[in-house]
C-alpha cells in the first residue's frame, strides 16, 4: 500500500514537474517574441550580444556537425548499397541517401549535435551567471536578463541551425557520392542525377523549416534551463546534463509532430 | 522632518520554512550612511536585495521614495534599480566581459553617455579604485580584493543616488581597506549620495556611517546614531563590539 501510494505520488509529481517546466519554457519563448516584435532587440548593445552569439555557436559547433554529417552519410550510403544490391537495384542509392539526409537526417543530426554542444554551453553560461548573482547584478542595473541574455541567444541559434543543416546537407551529400563511387562503383554524374531527380525543392525548405522550429525550442529549453540553475557548481553540472537530455528528448518527439504537419503542407 | 528616503515597515520573509525576517522595520534618511551588522546569516544580503526587488518580502512595505518596491511590478522596479545601484557580496562582475566593459556595462544600460564620455569615466572610476590601467583585464585574471574594487568601481560609475554596499571590504588588506573606507565616505560628502552599507569590519563602519543598525532575531534590534553604538552597555551591542577587535582601533 505505502510503496504504491509512494510511487503514485512520486509520479504525479514528477508530471507535474513536467508540465511546470514546458510552462516555463513557453512563457520565456513568449517574452522573447514580444521583445522581438517590439523592436527591442534593434540597440547596439543587442546588435553586438547577437553577433556574439552566433560566432560562439559556430565556433562551437561547426566541427561536430561536419563530422556528424560525413560519416552518417556514408554509413547510410554502405548500408543501402547492400540493401538495395539484393533487388538489383544498387543505383538509387542516390535517390535514397539524399532524399533521408535533405529531409530528416540532416535537420534531425544536426539539431541533435547542436543542441548537445550550444544548448549545453548556453546552460553552463547561464547557470554560472545565476549562482555568481551576475544574473540578480544584471537585473539591479535595471537591466532585463531575458532581453540581454536570452533573446541574443535564441535568435542566434534560429537563425544557425538552418545554415549549419544546410552545411551539413551539403557534405553529407558530397560525402555520399564519393562514398558511392569508391564502395559500390556508382558513378558520380549518375547520383548526381538521381538526386536532381529524387529531392525537391519542398523537401529542402520542409528540412530547413523544421530546423528553424528546432533551433528555437532547444535555445529556449537551454536558456529555461541556465535560468532556474540553483546549488552552485553542482547544480551547474546538472543543469548542463538535464539540457543534453531534454533537447534530445524534444528534438526527437518534435521532429515526429512537425514532420507530420509539413506533410500535410506537401513538404 | 520630512519623511523617510528607505523605509522598511514591518517586513516578513522567509525561505521555505525558514524565517529570515519577521516584523523589520528600519528607515533611512536622505543623504546619510547607514551600516547594518549582524551575525552571518542574519539577513543582511536579503535585506539589501529586497530593496531592489531581486527579492520579494512575503508581506510589508518596502518605501523608496514613495515607492513600493514590495507590490512593484520589474517594468516599475527600472527607475528604481537606475537611481540605487549595488555592490554584490562576491563582486558579481560579468565574467564574459574586461573589466572596462564590466564598469561601462550599467552606463550603457542608462544610455545616457556616449562611448567616449563612458570610457573617459570608466578610466576616472578606476583610478579612483586604485586600478588606472587595467580596464583590459578579464575578471578570472583578478585577485579577490582586485575585483571586490572593480565591483565597487562599477557600482559607483552611473553616479547613483543610493549605493548598497554588501560587504566592501571583506577579504581586502589593511591599506587597501581604508582606502575602500575613505573613498565610500568621499563619494558620499562630494555627491550627497545615500548609503546602506553591510560590514562586520565596525572600524570602518564608525568611520563611514552616522548611524548603525544592529540585527537579530529577524529584526532590526537597535539603531542607534555611531557614537552611541560605540558606547552603548547594551549586552548584545558589547557582545559584538568586544567580539571585533577592530573596533578599539576606530578613528
Ligand atoms: N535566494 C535564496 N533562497 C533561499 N534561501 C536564501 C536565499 N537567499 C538567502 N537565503 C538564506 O537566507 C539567510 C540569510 O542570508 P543572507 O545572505 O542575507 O545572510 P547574510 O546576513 O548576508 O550573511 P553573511 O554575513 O554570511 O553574508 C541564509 O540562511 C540563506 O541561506
Ligand atoms: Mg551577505
Amino acid at each position: 500500500m505505502e510503496t504504491t501510494y509512494g510511487s503514485i505520488r512520486g509520479a504525479s509529481g514528477k508530471i507535474a514537474y513536467v508540465f511546470e517546466y514546458a510552462g516555463g519554457v513557453f512563457e520565456l519563448m513568449g517574452r522573447a517574441l514580444k521583445l522581438v516584435v517590439r523592436g527591442k532587440m534593434a540597440g547596439a548593445m543587442e546588435r553586438k550580444a547577437i553577433i556574439e552569439q552566433i560566432e560562439s555557436i559556430a565556433i562551437r559547433s561547426l566541427s561536430i556537425v561536419v563530422l556528424t554529417a560525413i560519416f552518417s552519410s556514408m554509413v547510410m550510403t554502405v548500408q543501402f548499397a547492400v540493401q538495395l544490391a539484393r533487388f538489383g537495384a544498387k543505383e538509387y542509392v542516390g535517390n535514397v541517401v539524399s532524399l533521408s539526409l535533405v529531409r530528416e537526417l540532416g535537420p534531425v543530426l544536426t539539431a541533435l549535435m547542436v543542441g548537445g554542444r550550444v544548448g549545453a554551453g548556453i546552460s553552463a553560461e547561464l547557470g554560472s551567471m545565476n549562482v555568481t548573482e551576475q544574473i540578480d547584478a544584471l537585473r539591479s542595473m535595471g537591466a532585463d536578463p531575458i532581453q540581454k541574455l536570452v533573446v541574443p541567444r535564441i535568435l542566434a541559434t534560429t537563425l544557425m541551425l538552418p545554415l549549419l543543416t544546410t552545411l551539413a546537407n551539403a557534405l553529407g551529400v558530397a560525402g555520399a557520392m564519393l562514398t558511392a563511387r569508391l564502395d559500390s562503383g556508382v558513378h558520380l554524374s549518375y547520383f548526381y542525377h538521381s538526386i536532381l531527380q529524387a529531392v525537391t525543392v519542398q523537401d529542402f525548405v520542409g528540412g530547413l523549416i523544421k530546423t528553424l522550429l528546432f533551433g528555437f525550442v532547444l535555445s529556449a529549453i537551454a536558456c529555461y534551463q541556465g535560468l532556474i540553475t540553483r546549488g552552485g557548481t553542482q547544480g551547474v553540472g546538472r543543469s548542463t546534463t538535464q539540457t543534453v537530455v531534454i533537447t534530445s528528448v524534444v528534438t526527437l518527439i518534435s521532429d515526429f509532430v512537425f514532420t507530420k504537419v509539413l506533410l500535410e503542407f506537401g513538404m | 522632518m520630512d519623511a523617510p528616503f528607505i523605509e522598511f515597515r514591518d517586513v516578513k520573509k522567509a525561505f521555505g520554512e525558514r524565517s529570515i525576517y519577521d516584523g523589520l522595520s528600519l528607515s533611512v534618511r536622505r543623504g546619510e550612511t547607514l551600516t547594518i551588522v549582524g551575525g552571518s546569516g542574519s539577513g543582511k544580503s536579503v535585506l539589501l536585495k529586497m530593496l531592489i526587488g531581486l527579492l520579494k518580502p512575503d508581506s510589508g512595505a518596502i518605501l523608496f521614495d514613495g515607492v513600493d518596491v514590495a507590490r512593484a511590478s520589474e517594468e516599475e522596479l527600472l527607475p528604481v534599480r537606475r537611481r540605487i545601484s549595488m555592490l554584490f557580496q562576491g563582486g558579481a562582475l560579468f565574467d564574459s566581459m574586461s573589466v572596462s566593459g564590466n564598469i561601462a556595462y550599467p552606463l550603457r544600460v542608462q544610455g545616457l553617455l556616449g562611448e567616449d564620455a563612458i570610457a573617459a569615466r570608466v578610466g576616472e572610476v578606476l583610478s579612483e579604485v586604485g586600478l588606472s590601467g587595467s580596464e583590459a583585464l578579464s575578471p578570472d585574471e583578478l585577485s579577490g580584493g582586485m575585483k571586490k574594487r572593480v565591483a565597487l568601481a562599477r557600482a559607483i560609475a552611473s553616479k547613483p543616488e543610493v549605493v548598497l554596499y554588501d560587504e566592501p571590504t571583506t577579504g581586502l588588506d589593511p591599506i587597501t581597506t581604508r582606502r575602500i573606507v575613505e573613498l565610500i565616505s568621499a563619494i558620499h560628502e562630494r555627491a550627497k549620495t545615500t548609503a546602506i552599507v553591510v560590514t562586520h569590519d565596525l572600524a570602518s563602519a564608525f568611520f563611514v556611517s552616522s548611524r548603525v543598525a544592529m540585527l537579530s532575531e529577524r529584526r532590526t534590534s537597535m539603531v542607534l546614531p555611531v557614537e552611541e553604538f560605540r558606547r552603548s552597555s547594551d549586552p548584545a551591542i558589547r557582545e559584538f563590539i568586544s567580539a571585533m577587535p577592530m573596533a578599539e582601533v576606530a578613528p
